[in-house]
């Protein structure tokens, strides 16, 4: 089923969580609603499921106003963040939960609830703790028992709050690659949200990226990795290196350096800020970053390197700026990624020159 | 709850064991000694006194003191008064809770004070309430009167005043309760297609079911011991508004000290049961909550 949004707003007293967020989940796809905490992305799951009613605006369930449906005929699963089982069933009557409050003229037959059950029991491969009340499993079982218990309606969407946020960092990989391989088997339209970048890039076909209760950014991972449409997405998707300065030609000035950059500018405010001379602020990843100890190279700025980290293939070098280099607006500290062949040469205090491979430029909407 | 009580059992072993953290032996008697000393003459002593009282004459008075008519009034009427004022505290009491600890509303923290006004109101300053409102002098009392509704003086002021005192016991067992466990359970419930009445009965009450017993029975035991409020608003008709509390006063003040004791001893055992009973609740949630963890 397809989910849209119009225009919603939903305000907590003075509070702004969600300002006109429109948005469009087509049938089938795994998306990811991903932003910092207090983004607005857990409001706007709940204002789907039906849990919080929007300001304004209208959330559309295949083709019809959902607005005014209540959360009980939406037919959504919706996953809570931790868990929400109940604590007095066991796990078998926890999955069962959903069939028998049904009114008595759609509801299953005892054993027809029992085998529906036990199958997605064996789907997650807990049957054999169905007896089990849900303190006695651990946080990776009790995710899995809230997610075939919200399956177990057979609901028309999925909705899953930060599922694996109260997991510790090993089960939560596991259940990332699980739960992608059960939608790849399921393909029911599914929405989960999420904090971590690294979950959201690896496991949804798309990624929703929320900042202020707005929407920052559409797209398929790679699209949203590769070509971040703003600062505020350059920056939250991993390390970055930012630079603010005026466009000069082809170049960048910072301060004392020029930096070559990427040729385009991002974000000029309706078209009314001239290139040449425009403040603007460039972003250069970790590995975008070259080090050349070469200090007569005609472009790059000057820094020292303050540490190398020398471990596995690639060697993270963080550097901090010359004396002075901050009052004329270049960044304090670098962080660089590189090839750990590259880095024999360094040594700590160590000046060199850093030069941007790619150097993407916004507007400085600040200056 | 008793896992915290374990906890802190084998902390207390391990703060013994210890010599570095050990109290002196002097000290540890000394301490014991003075709590002991305390509860054998505060609360042991009176105890065995009502029984030793109520019995001194031998098992036939005792006996003849319980079926006299006036005393079996003063329990009929006290068992009566819980009957009413206890299931009604239990329903205003769980949803007082559930508005306090589910919704967010205006006026919240006033709500919250005031439930717990009765317990900062004397209670002889309740009785006099009750018969300034509906007293033959009070707000209500000519238009009462003109249409022969009696409250004062008559069983159904004995049961306002109860429902008054004890109000707070199931409603403050609840919030706290209650608060802690959130609403995701009943959000749960609700999103997978249950009504509100079946999230209530399948999923709020089993989850909350000690607790309101809890409230429950220290409700009844202040419903049936109340002395204070229902005194005022009572009358003390012999046979007719006397609860039990009061039958034992008027009964002490005639120097029929045997009946006297004998009646109290009822309420003795009440006050046993109800410990054994909170006790019981006690261990049975607590066991609930060890799991939990």
């Amino acid at each position: 089923m397809s989910i849209q949004v119009e225009n919603i707003s939903k305000s907590f007293g003075a509070f702004a969580a969600l300002q006109g967020v429109s948005l469009d989940f087509p049938t089938g796809e795994l998306v990811a609603l991903l932003g910092p905490s207090g983004c607005g992305k857990t409001t706007l799951l709940r204002v789907i499921a039906g849990l919080e009613t929007a300001d304004a605006g209208r959330v559309i369930l295949d083709g019809e106003d959902a607005s005014d449906t209540h959360v009980r005929e939406r037919q959504v699963g919706f996953v809570f963040q931790h868990y929400a089982l109940f604590r007095h069933l066991t796990v078998f009557e926890n999955v069962a939960f959903g069939l028998r409050v049904r009114p008595r003229r759609n509801r299953p037959s005892a054993d027809e609830i029992s085998r529906r059950v036990h199958r997605l029991l064996d789907l997650v491969q807990l049957d054999p703790l169905a007896d089990r009340f849900p303190p006695q499993l651990s946080g990776g079982q009790r995710q899995r028992i809230a997610l075939v218990r919200a399956l177990a309606v057979e609901p028309r969407v999925l909705l899953l709050d930060e599922p694996f946020g109260a997991l510790d960092a090993q089960v939560r990989k596991e259940l990332r690659r699980w739960l992608r391989r059960l939608h790849d088997e399921l393909h029911v339209t599914s929405i989960f949200v999420t904090h971590d970048q690294e979950e959201a890039l690896e496991v949804a076909d798309r990624v929703v990226l929320m900042n202020r209760g707005r929407v920052e950014q559409v797209g398929t991972p790679a699209q949203i990795y590769e070509h971040p449409a703003t600062p505020f997405v350059y920056g939250f998707l991993g390390a970055v290196n930012c630079f603010r300065g005026r466009v000069e030609g082809t170049h960048v000035r910072v301060g004392e350096a020029r930096l070559p950059h990427d040729g385009q500018v991002d974000g000029q405010v309706d078209g009314q800020v001239d290139i040449e001379g425009a403040a603007v602020v460039g972003f250069a990843r970790p590995h975008d970053l070259a080090v050349v100890t070469d200090l007569a190279a005609a472009n790059g700025v000057d820094a020292i390197v303050s540490r190398v980290h020398a471990f596995g293939a690639s060697v993270r070098v963080e550097l901090d700026s010359l004396e002075g280099a901050a009052d004329r607006g270049e960044p304090a500290h670098y962080e660089v990624v590189m090839p750990r062949e590259r880095a024999v040469s360094l040594i700590d205090g160590q000046r060199v020159r850093l030069v941007p491979a790619h150097l993407r430029v916004f507007a400085d909407q600040a200056a | 709850m008793s896992a915290g009580v374990l906890h802190g059992r084998a902390l207390a072993r391990r703060f013994e064991a210890n010599p570095a953290t050990r109290e002196p032996i002097w000290m540890k008697r000394l301490i014991l000694t003075i709590a002991l000393a305390f509860f054998v003459l505060f609360l042991f002593l009176p105890l065995v006194a009502v029984f030793s009282e109520a019995l001194r004459k031998g098992w036939l008075v005792y006996l003849a003191a319980l079926v006299e008519p006036d005393a079996l009034a003063s329990i009929r009427l006290t068992v009566l008064v819980a009957v009413i004022a206890v299931p009604l505290n239990l329903v205003f009491g769980v949803i007082a809770a559930w508005a306090i600890a589910k919704f967010d509303f205006r006026g919240k923290r006033l709500l919250t004070t005031l439930i717990d006004l009765p317990f900062s109101v004397s209670p002889v300053v309740v009785g006099l309430i009750f018969l300034l409102l509906f007293g033959a002098q009070g707000w209500f009392g000519t238009w009462l009167f003109e249409h022969d509704i009696k409250i004062v003086f008559a069983v159904p002021g004995i049961v306002l005043a109860t429902v008054f005192v004890t109000f707070p016991f199931v409603a403050r067992e609840l919030i706290p309760l209650m608060e802690a466990q959130g609403r995701d359970e009943e959000e749960a419930a609700t999103v997978l297609g249950a009504s509100g009445f079946q999230t209530f009965r399948r999923v709020t009450l089993p989850s909350i079911q000690w607790g309101l017993l809890y409230g429950v029975i220290l409700c009844n035991a202040r419903a049936m011991g109340e002395f204070g409020a229902v005194s005022v608003v009572s009358g003390h008709i012999r046979g007719a508004t006397n609860t039990m509390p009061l039958h034992v006063e008027i009964l002490y003040n005639e120097y029929n000290f045997a009946a006297a004791f004998a009646v109290a001893s009822l309420l003795a055992m009440l006050a046993l049961v109800t410990l054994a009973l909170k006790t019981f609740i006690e261990w049975r949630a607590g066991r609930v909550v060890t799991v939990d963890d």
